[in-house]
C-alpha cells in the first residue's frame, strides 16, 4: 500500500493499487521459502527488512544515506525512459562520473571547499556527459538502437576505472588498486549531525522536485513526454524528436555522472573499482518500480535504500545471507512488472486505437 | 421508445448451435434468431456507452448498426465479438445463452469480426495470415490453408491469390482477405465495422455484391456505416444507437434517410441545426437512387447549389475563378509545389511521385482525387515535413519550405489533417494537451505552461467543433469521431494559409461530416486555399473549385468544377487516357 502514489496512469488508481498489493503479496509468498530455508522466520525477516530500518535514528540516516545514489541514477533513468530513450547506460556513466570528480579533485588540489565541491560535481557531470554523448549521437544520426551501444559502454567504463586505478592513480602510500584520496576541500558537509548522510542527499531531493515541476509544468516536460507516448505523432506536431532524445539523453547521462560524483565526493573520496554498487543498473529498476515518475523514484528509491539497510541487519540478526536483500528487491521487481502487465494488457485492450496496433497498414 | 425486437424465447427447448443451420429462411413457423444481444450494458467508468441494448439478427439478414460519433457502436460489436468485456446483458445464439469472454469464444460461437484497422501481417501471404487465425490448428496445414482460401474466396464470389503477400494488396483486397479469414473459420454472423469507409466506389460494390452472396446462403451480417444511402442499399433492417440506446429498429425497405437521421439524433431537422449550411448536400447523397452513379450524379447537382449559398455570402461562386481570384492577385499562392518528386521503391519500381506542379490559391479549394496507394499518402507525408522531396520545391504562402521540418511548416502556416489520425495525436495524453502540442510555446506563463491559457483554449474548441470529450480526457479513449474533431480543431485553430485536409471526413457521422464541410468551406471564405485530399468524389464535387487527379504518382488531370464528372473523374483515376473531346 505505500506504493500508492508511485504509479500514475489513466487506468483507475484503485487497480494499480490493487497490482502493487497482489504483487507484495507474491513477494512474501516467494521469497518466504528461501528465508525459512536459511533458517529465520519470514516473518521476523520482513520485519528486519522493512520495518527495523526505520525505527531508529540511526539506521533511518543509512537509509537516507544508501538511498542517495539510487535517486541519482533513477532519476537518470526516468527521464530518458520518459523521453522513449532507453538509457540503460547508467552505470557506466556513474562510474565516468566518479572519475571526473576525481580527476578534478586531483587537478586542483587546492581549491577550497566553497569551489571545490561544485567543481568536483561538475566534473562528474560532464564526464557522465561525455560517456553518454556517443551513444546519444549515434542514434540522432544514424538511428542505432541505443540500448545495445549504452549497454556496452557499461563494462568498458569499469575496465577504464579498473586500469585508472592499477596504474596511473593507484594509491601512492599503500599501493592498493584505489586512487589516493582527495584533498578535504573536496568533502561533501553532512547535513544532518551525527550521521554520514551528507549534501547529495538533499540535492537528490531537489533535483527529483525539479524533474517533477518540468515535466509536469512546461512545455518542454509536454514535447518530452509526447515524444516518448508517440513520437511520429509528436513529430507530426512539429516537435523535434532528435532533439528532444539528444538533450534526454544528455541530461540523463549527466545526472547519473552527477551521482557517481557525490558517491565520491560524499563517501569513498577517492576511486574505487567498487564505487558503484551495480547503482546504474539498479537505477532502471528504480525508475521503473517508480513509473517514471520523479516522485515515484522518490519513494522507491527510499524503499530500496530501506530495504538495503534492512538487510544488512537481517544478516546480522537473523544471520541471514547478506543477498536475501537483493533477491527481495529482485523478486518485487519481477512481481511489480509482472503485474503492471496486466494494467498495460488492460489500456491495450480498451481504446480502440491501440488495440490493433502492429496490423498490416 | 423502446425497440420492437422481441427477445424470443427458443421454440424447441434449447438449441445446441450445432451448424446444421436452418439457412434459406423458407421455414415458416419463426425460428429463433441467429444472434441475440439482450440488455447489454457497459460503462467505462461513469461514462455509460452501452445501455441495456437489445439487439437480433436473423440467418441471411443484413443488419445495419447506424449511430452518431461516439453512440457506442464500434463498442458494442468489440462486445460481441469479446474484445470488450460487458458489465450486464446476454448474448444468444440460435436462441441460446452463450457465453463470450474472449474472440476465441465469439469464434466457436460462428462469430467473425472485420475491425477497421485489419489484423493482417503484411509480410506474409494471404494463405499464411489465414493459416495464424487458426485454421489447421496447431499443425502447418499449408495445402489446408490454401484450400480454405479458395473455397471461401468462392463463396466469396471474388478471386484472391492465396499466395500473394498482404502488403502488395489494395486496402480493399485487404478488407477481402479479413472477410476470408473469417469465412473460413466457419462463421455465420460477420461483423463490419465501417467497412465502406477504406473503400473507392468500385470496391464498395465488389463487398455488396460479396454480402449479397453470402446472405443468400444463410450469413448473417452486421454492419455498421455513417452513410445513410448504402444503408439503404444494402440492409434488411436497420438499428439505430443513440447515446448507448436503441432508438428504433425497423425494416430498411423505403425508409426515408431523414427519418434514420432523425433518430439518430433524436430530433427532427438534423443536418441544419448546427450549421448554416442548407441541408441539401447530405440529403441529396441520403435520397439514393440505385447505383453509385446516379447517387453520385444528384449529388453534383446539389452540391453545386449549396456551395452557390455557401460560398460567403458577398461573392457569388457562380463565376468563381475570376470573383474570388481578382482580389486575391497580390498575395502569393497558398500552396505551390513545383517539379516535386520522391523516389523511392515501388512494387513497380516506379517513383512514388514525379514532377507533380500544383498551384492553391487563397480562397480556393483544389480536390485531389485518385485511388488510395496512387502517390497521396506520400504527399501528404511530405507535405506534413515528415519526409523530404527527392526532387523539386514546396511553398507555402510564398515561403520555400522544401524538406523543411514540421515546425517550420506550420509557423510558414500550413495546417495539416492526416488521414492517418493515430500517427498525429498522442493517444497517451489529454485532448488539451494535444490541442496545444503543436504551438505549445504560445501558452508560456513565465517558465510554465499556462494549464488555465490551455483549458480555456480546449474548452472554447470543444465547445466550437462540438467535439464530445471533456478537456481532461485522455484521447485514445475517444470514439474515432470525435478524434476527428480534435485534429480538425487543433489544424483550423490557427487559420492556416494553406490547409491539406486527407480524407477528413472519414469515418464521420453525417452531422459530423456536413460540419467539417462546412468549416472547411468557412476557411476557403476567410482566405484560406485548400489542398482536399480524398477518395470520396461526393465529397470533392461537393467542396472543390478545381479537381485534379492523381494516378501512379502523376498528376493525370486537372479540371475545372464544370468539366469534372463522375465519368471522367473515374477514367483518369483508373489511368485511362481521355480524347480530347471528352473534357471539353
Ligand atoms: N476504453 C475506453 N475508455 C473510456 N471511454 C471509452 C473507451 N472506449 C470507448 N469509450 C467511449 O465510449 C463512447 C463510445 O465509443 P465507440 O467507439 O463505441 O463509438 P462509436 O459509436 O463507434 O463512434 P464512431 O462512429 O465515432 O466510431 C465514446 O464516448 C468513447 O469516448
Ligand atoms: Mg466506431
Amino acid at each position: 500500500m505505500r506504493l500508492r502514489l508511485v504509479l500514475r496512469g489513466r487506468e483507475p488508481r484503485w487497480l494499480v493499487v490493487l497490482l502493487i498489493a497482489i504483487a507484495v503479496v507474491i513477494v512474501f509468498a516467494v521469497t518466504a521459502g528461501p528465508i525459512r530455508l536459511a533458517g529465520a522466520n519470514p516473518r521476523a525477516a520482513y520485519q528486519r527488512y522493512l520495518i527495523t530500518p526505520l525505527t531508529s535514528f540511526t539506521s533511518f540516516t543509512e537509509v537516507l544515506l544508501a538511498s542517495t545514489p539510487l535517486l541519482f541514477t533513477g532519476l537518470a533513468v526516468a527521464i530518458a525512459f520518459r523521453a522513449g530513450y532507453w538509457n540503460i547506460g547508467g552505470e557506466g556513466q556513474f562510474l565516468a562520473g566518479a572519475t571526473g570528480a576525481v580527476a578534478t579533485g586531483f587537478a586542483f588540489p587546492g581549491l577550497p571547499a566553497a569551489l571545490a565541491i561544485p567543481a568536483g560535481l561538475l566534473g562528474g557531470v560532464v564526464a557522465g556527459m561525455l560517456w553518454g554523448v556517443v551513444p546519444a549521437w549515434l542514434r540522432a544520426t544514424w538511428g542505432i538502437d541505443e540500448v545495445v551501444t549504452t549497454l556496452l559502454l557499461n563494462p568498458v567504463a569499469l575496465l577504464g576505472v579498473q586500469a585508472l586505478v592499477t596504474g596511473p592513480w593507484r594509491n601512492s602510500q599503500t599501493g592498493f588498486a584505489v586512487s589516493d584520496s582527495l584533498a578535504p576541500g573536496y568533502a561533501l558537509p553532512t547535513v544532518i549531525p551525527d550521521s554520514s548522510v551528507h549534501l547529495g542527499f538533499p540535492l537528490a531531493v531537489l533535483l527529483a522536485a525539479l524533474i517533477w515541476i518540468v515535466m509536469s509544468r512546461t512545455v518542454t516536460g509536454l514535447r518530452v513526454r509526447a515524444v516518448g507516448l508517440s513520437p511520429d505523432a509528436a513529430a507530426f506536431s512539429g516537435i523535434g524528436v532528435r532533439k528532444v532524445h539528444f538533450g534526454a539523453a544528455l541530461i540523463s547521462a549527466g545526472i547519473a555522472g552527477l551521482g557517481g560524483a557525490v558517491q565520491v565526493l560524499g563517501v569513498t573520496h577517492q576511486l574505487t573499482p567498487q564505487v558503484s554498487d551495480s547503482y546504474g543498473y539498479t537505477g532502471i529498476v528504480v525508475a521503473t518500480l517508480g513509473g517514471l515518475s520523479a516522485l515515484g523514484v522518490l519513494l522507491v528509491g527510499l524503499l530500496l535504500g530501506n530495504i538495503t539497510v534492512g538487510a544488512q541487519n537481517a544478516s546480522l540478526a537473523l544471520q541471514l545471507p547478506p543477498q536475501m536483500g537483493q533477491i527481495i528487491s529482485s523478486s518485487l521487481l519481477l512481481a511489480v512488472v509482472g503485474m503492471l502487465v496486466f494494467r498495460r494488457y488492460r489500456i491495450v485492450r480498451a481504446p480502440r486505437d491501440t488495440a490493433h496496433q502492429g496490423g498490416a497498414e | 421508445m423502446n425497440d420492437p425486437v422481441q427477445p424470443a424465447p427458443g421454440p424447441g427447448g434449447p438449441v445446441s448451435g450445432g451448424p446444421g443451420s436452418g439457412g434459406q429462411g423458407s421455414g415458416s413457423e419463426p425460428i429463433a434468431p441467429l444472434i441475440e444481444l439482450v440488455g447489454i450494458r457497459k460503462s467505462f467508468g461513469d461514462l455509460v456507452v452501452n445501455d441495456g441494448v437489445d439487439l437480433a439478427v436473423d440467418h441471411g439478414q443484413v443488419h445495419a448498426l447506424l449511430g452518431e460519433n461516439g453512440a457506442g457502436k464500434t463498442t458494442l460489436m468489440r462486445i460481441l465479438y469479446g474484445l470488450t468485456r460487458f458489465d450486464d446483458g446476454a448474448i444468444r445464439v440460435d436462441g441460446a445463452p452463450v457465453r463470450i469472454a474472449s474472440p476465441a469464444d465469439a469464434i466457436a460461437a460462428g462469430i467473425g469480426m472485420v475491425t477497421q484497422h485489419f489484423s493482417l501481417v503484411g509480410t506474409m501471404t494471404v494463405a499464411e495470415n489465414v493459416m495464424l487465425s487458426g485454421v489447421g490448428l496447431g499443425r502447418v496445414d499449408r495445402a489446408g490453408a490454401v484450400a480454405a482460401v479458395t473455397a471461401a474466396a468462392d463463396r466469396l464470389g471474388v478471386a484472391i491469390d492465396p499466395g500473394a503477400r498482404i502488403d502488395r494488396l489494395s486496402v480493399g483486397e485487404q478488407q477481402r482477405v479479413e472477410i476470408v479469414k473469417a469465412l473460413a473459420r466457419e462463421c455465420r454472423l460477420l461483423i463490419l465495422d465501417e467497412p465502406t469507409a477504406v473503400l473507392v466506389p468500385q470496391d464498395v460494390e465488389a463487398l455488396f455484391g460479396a454480402i449479397r452472396r453470402l446472405t443468400a446462403d444463410g450469413l448473417g451480417v452486421l454492419f455498421i456505416s455513417h452513410k445513410l444511402g448504402e444503408v439503404s442499399r444494402i440492409s434488411d433492417r436497420v438499428s439505430v444507437l443513440r447515446r448507448g440506446r436503441i432508438a428504433g429498429s425497423v425494416p430498411a425497405a423505403g425508409i426515408e434517410p431523414r427519418a434514420l437521421a432523425e433518430m439518430m439524433v433524436g430530433r427532427p431537422t438534423v443536418g441544419v441545426r448546427r450549421t448554416d449550411r442548407p441541408a441539401p448536400l447530405t440529403a441529396a447523397r441520403d435520397g439514393s437512387a440505385d447505383g453509385v452513379g446516379a447517387e453520385v450524379e444528384a449529388d453534383l447537382v446539389a452540391a453545386r447549389g449549396v456551395d452557390v449559398g455557401t460560398a460567403a455570402g458577398p461573392d457569388a461562386a457562380g463565376e468563381r475563378p475570376a470573383g474570388t481570384a481578382a482580389p486575391q492577385r497580390l498575395r502569393p499562392p497558398a500552396l505551390r509545389l513545383r517539379e516535386l518528386g520522391l523516389s523511392g521503391g515501388t512494387a513497380r519500381g516506379r517513383d512514388l511521385l514525379t514532377d507533380l506542379n500544383l498551384v492553391v490559391q487563397p480562397g480556393e479549394i483544389v480536390g485531389m482525387a485518385g485511388v488510395s496507394g496512387n502517390g497521396q499518402s506520400e504527399l501528404v507525408q511530405l507535405l506534413s515535413g515528415l519526409r523530404r522531396p527527392s526532387r523539386g520545391t514546396v511553398e507555402v504562402n510564398g515561403i520555400d519550405v522544401t524538406g523543411a521540418s514540421p515546425q517550420r511548416m506550420i509557423a510558414a502556416g500550413l495546417g495539416r489533417i492526416t488521414e492517418d489520425r493515430h500517427a498525429s495525436v498522442v493517444p497517451g495524453l489529454t485532448v488539451e494537451q494535444n490541442l496545444v502540442l503543436e504551438d505549445a510555446a504560445t501558452f508560456r506563463r513565465g517558465p510554465f505552461l499556462d494549464s488555465g491559457a490551455v483549458r480555456r483554449h480546449a474548452s472554447a474548441l470543444i465547445e466550437r467543433f462540438n467535439i464530445k470529450a471533456a478537456p481532461t480526457d485522455p484521447i485514445g479513449a475517444l470514439s474515432g469521431g470525435n478524434m476527428q474533431k480534435v485534429l480538425l480543431a487543433r489544424a483550423l485553430a490557427r487559420e492556416p494559409v494553406a490547409l491539406v485536409a486527407s480524407q477528413p471526413t472519414r469515418g464521420l457521422d453525417v452531422g459530423a461530416a456536413e460540419f467539417v464541410h462546412t468549416q472547411l468551406l468557412q476557411r476557403r471564405a476567410a482566405g484560406g486555399g485548400l489542398l482536399l485530399v480524398s477518395e470520396d468524389l461526393d465529397e470533392l464535387l461537393a467542396l472543390s473549385d478545381r479537381i485534379v487527379v492523381i494516378y501512379a504518382g502523376r498528376i493525370v488531370g486537372d479540371l475545372t468544377i464544370e468539366q469534372a464528372d463522375p465519368r471522367t473523374l473515374g477514367l483518369l483515376m483508373t489511368g485511362q487516357r481521355l480524347d480530347e473531346g471528352e473534357v471539353a
